[in-house]
């Protein structure tokens, strides 16, 4: 891979699990440099001219390919919006990878806010998998605000797996859906606060045709004196159904504030919100403990399991 | 081998003080079963939690092959060989059966080598290595997995708390397989079941008869179980069914 140094590297097996040059397109961005690109010839990659970003075209029908697009900063003190815009043709299927790695050892903070709208043709499939991870001993702080819009055509489906495990340490996530009928939106997010973090989800989807589905469900752990917004909104336009979920454990001095929203304008619109947030079961710990491991290591498992 | 001196054990009820096991004593010998009986709320359930170490009594020793193990905390006294398999099972969301099993055995089985254990308990492994131990299991389901834990445990001694409680479509008779594998396996090691149940009474050792929190009775079980039988003692499966089930 060119022009990346080790910490770089990390980053990028952390957010994006890549070893080597990924296969199929890519777009590999270090401290706002491109730091290799690659289009195929279903998938083309095209560097915006008015703001920092790329275009990113999904030929019709393009099956089983991928796409990477990850971002690894390394520099402190760097601030960065990017806009990103994914095309996706009619029937394709394909892969996105995203995420963004930050290493900051200085004392100023770093940020990365990605704004990223999808336009997902009638009957494609995409699966969407963003990855947040932060790492560095400096003051400065790692900082992520994602935006995330999402468009979907008729019948199409968007699966979308986030995922912000570690050493983030301020994030407002926004993502905003649209879906018209028969359209299907599975998200799944996963997060994970220390310290003094804060992380703020929001989620805002409008099913605005029959038979659009969304379920969007958020497992989280908050620790130390961390801090979590869950804040989800489902809005029922038309005959369709809709499911979110907020299931979340707190550890020490860690705080949850799970917000509840769900709007029906439509008769046959069915919507459900569930949320739980509590500490890990006594009796959780103490089953494993009579498997022989630690009161510290059956806490461990726990989380783990709970975030797989 | 285990041994309890004179175990008493209390909680405090509405500002009350309450006995729940007053100076009960006894010994399990290495290679033996043991069937632990008596009418619900006798304190059986809580002595098998004193001997796994999830509750510490107020007086009295428990010592294992000769050693204090009185003050020992719970991972400390499974290290040492002691499993247990709870009454009612623990769900945890996210945990695979695979890894709870993996968990249990200390070591990172293959799934192939964890199916057995599954299968043993009569669970279809394939079905079932992937499954979260969460709500989506029935009670029946996670009580054979409880006991697949223990199985993967091998340990010196193994406690089962009401191990029949709750196993639906699933025989007696494999049940009692199980626990003479187990013997069979593990040269030397021990069993402890609490249990009413005529049935697994039949391959015990040693019947000892927790009543009141005291222990009413104690000996081999061609002495103990005949005096038993009829009573709430020495159940047979069909009153099970029937809703007699309990615990404490």
């Amino acid at each position: 891979m060119l022009k990346l140094d080790e910490i770089q590297k990390r980053l990028l097996r952390e957010v994006a699990d890549l070893h080597t040059v990924p296969e199929g397109a890519y777009n590999i961005r270090a401290n706002s440099q491109s730091a290799g690109r690659q289009s195929t010839a279903n998938i083309e990659i095209i560097p915006k001219t008015d703001v920092s970003g790329l275009d990113i075209r999904i030929k019709p029908g393009t099956k089983h390919e991928s796409v990477h697009i990850p971002v690894v900063m390394t520099e402190s003190g760097l601030t960065e919006v990017v806009y990103n815009d994914f095309y996706i043709g009619e029937g394709a299927d394909v892969v996105i990878v995203a995420g963004c790695g930050i290493d900051n050892c200085g004392n100023q903070d770093s940020q990365h806010d990605g704004i990223h709208r999808f336009f997902v043709g009638r009957g494609a499939h995409i699966r969407y998998v963003e990855k947040h991870y932060g790492s560095g001993t400096g003051k400065g702080k790692r900082i992520l605000n994602p935006v995330t819009e999402v468009y979907q055509d008729e019948d199409s489906a968007v699966e979308m797996e986030m995922v912000q495990i570690k050493g983030v340490d301020d994030t407002t996530r926004t993502t905003r859906a649209e879906l018209k009928a028969g359209a299907r939106l599975v998200v799944r997010e996963r997060l994970m606060t220390h310290g003094e973090q804060n992380a703020i989800s929001i989620y805002d989807v409008q099913l605005n045709g029959e038979g659009a589905s969304a379920d969007v469900v958020s497992r989280s752990v908050a620790r130390d004196n961390s801090y979590q917004k869950f804040d989800a909104k489902l809005v029922g336009n038309a005959a369709c159904t809709g499911h979110t979920e907020c299931d979340s454990i707190i550890m020490d001095q860690g705080r949850i504030l799970a917000v509840p929203g769900l709007e029906a304008n439509n008769v046959d619109a069915a919507l459900v919100h569930e949320a739980a947030i509590g500490k890990i079961a006594g009796d959780q710990i103490i089953k494993l403990m009579t498997l022989g491991l630690t009161e510290q290591e059956a806490e461990e498992q726990i989380v783990n399991g709970f975030l797989k | 081998m285990l041994e309890l001196k004179h175990i008493s054990f209390g909680v405090n009820d509405e500002g009350q003080d309450k006995e729940i096991i007053r100076d009960v004593s006894l010994t399990l010998p290495d290679g033996q079963l043991a069937v632990v009986t008596g009418p619900n709320g006798g304190g059986k359930s809580t002595l098998a939690r004193l001997i796994a170490g999830i509750e510490k009594p107020a007086s009295g020793q428990i010592l294992w092959n000769g050693q204090d193990i009185t003050g020992w905390g719970i991972t400390e006294r499974a290290r040492a060989g002691i499993a247990f398999a709870f009454q009612q099972p623990v769900r945890f969301k996210g945990i695979q059966v695979l890894d709870l099993i993996r968990l249990a055995a200390g070591n990172p089985l293959s799934a192939a080598e964890a199916c057995r254990y599954l299968a043993r308990v009569g669970l279809c492994a394939r079905d079932y290595i992937d499954r979260e131990v969460n709500a989506s299991l029935s009670g029946g389901e996670l009580k054979r997995i409880e006991i697949a834990t223990v199985l993967a445990r091998g340990a010196a001694l193994s406690v089962f708390d009401e191990p029949e409680a709750g196993i639906d479509l699933w025989s007696f008779q494999n049940l009692i397989e199980v626990f003479e594998q187990m013997r069979a396996d593990i040269a030397g090691s021990s069993i402890l079941i609490i249990s009413h149940q005529e049935r697994i009474l039949n391959i015990a050792d040693q019947v000892i008869v927790i009543r009141d929190g005291q222990v009413a009775e104690q000996g081999p079980r061609e002495q103990v179980l005949p005096g038993l039988i009829g009573t709430a003692s020495a159940v047979r499966e069909c009153r099970r069914i029937s809703g007699q089930d309990g615990g404490n």
